[in-house]
């Protein structure tokens, strides 16, 4: 079990997050799709801090920064998601063209 | 003896990542999505980071699926069959196959590298040291992200009823 076997599972999880959101329509699973990629970015950060780092503590610090940070994101997403579904009625991220030239 | 675990792991990872992106039902995607992030959480404890598994758990399994589990009750869509993939899927999964074997390519070209063997990891102690000390700032910044965050949700999902107060 070496650093490599962790880089590839976090590309493979990058790139699948990358998809979700490429192909999805709804926000939430846009939202899903994010939080994937953001644990691919984790698993990175950690290995790196395992593996090779001089400083061991700094990956798993900046490692629970963007877990904090995943958290307000998503609290303003359900935000953001619930506004606009009132106003519009779906969460379907085609239809929210307001700012379509 | 932890290959095996690793790989296990990591199987479960992909395939509920998988599910997340390709099922048609959300709630099955956002139990995809738990599962996905527990399988993270097995990682963290295979790289000695038995903390960040336990905050993994807590924050992920615990708050944040329930968020999202929240946002799908609250925005109960009629198009159940219409969540499903734009119509550039294609596109989409040309370019994230494209981006994985561009960085698988990366990382095997460099094998050597990567090919170091895993050192312990730290305690929890060690953790909290750096975190109050080297990080205090960062930390403080990131406590204060948190509530405009929650002032933020609060203020732009309540009804708009501003006009009239």
């Amino acid at each position: 079990m070496t650093l490599l076997h962790f880089e590839i599972l976090s590309a493979a999880l990058f790139c699948l997050g990358l998809y979700g959101v490429l192909a999805r329509r709804s926000a939430v699973l846009i939202l899903m799709a994010i939080e994937l990629m953001l644990n691919a970015v984790n698993i990175n950060l950690v290995a790196f801090a395992a593996y090779g780092s001089p400083e061991p503590s700094t990956g798993m610090v900046i490692a629970i920064f963007v877990i904090t940070i995943a958290a307000a994101e998503v609290a303003l997403a359900l935000g953001i998601i619930l506004r606009l579904f009132r106003e519009r009625s779906s969460i379907n991220v085609d239809e929210i063209d307001l700012m379509r030239g | 003896m932890t290959l095996p675990a690793f790989y296990i792991i990591a199987t479960v990872v992909v395939m509920a990542a998988a599910g997340v992106v390709i099922t048609r039902n959300i709630v099955y995607a956002a139990l995809f999505l738990l599962v996905a992030l527990g399988g993270v959480a097995g990682t963290f404890v295979l790289l000695f980071a038995e903390f960040l598994a336990l905050v993994q758990v807590l924050i992920y399994g615990g708050a944040i699926i329930i968020v999202i589990l929240f946002a799908i009750m609250l925005t109960r869509q009629r198009e159940f069959h219409l969540t499903t993939e734009h119509r550039q899927w294609p596109l989409a999964a040309v370019a994230s196959v494209g981006l994985f074997v561009l960085l698988a390519a990366a990382y095997l070209s460099d094998a050597d590298t990567f090919n170091t063997n895993i050192r312990s990891g730290i305690s929890v102690e060690e953790l909290g040291t750096a975190l109050f000390t080297t990080w205090a700032v960062p930390f403080e910044i990131a406590s204060l992200v948190l509530l405009i965050a929650l002032i933020g949700a609060i203020v732009i999902s309540r009804t708009g009823d501003r006009d009239e107060a």
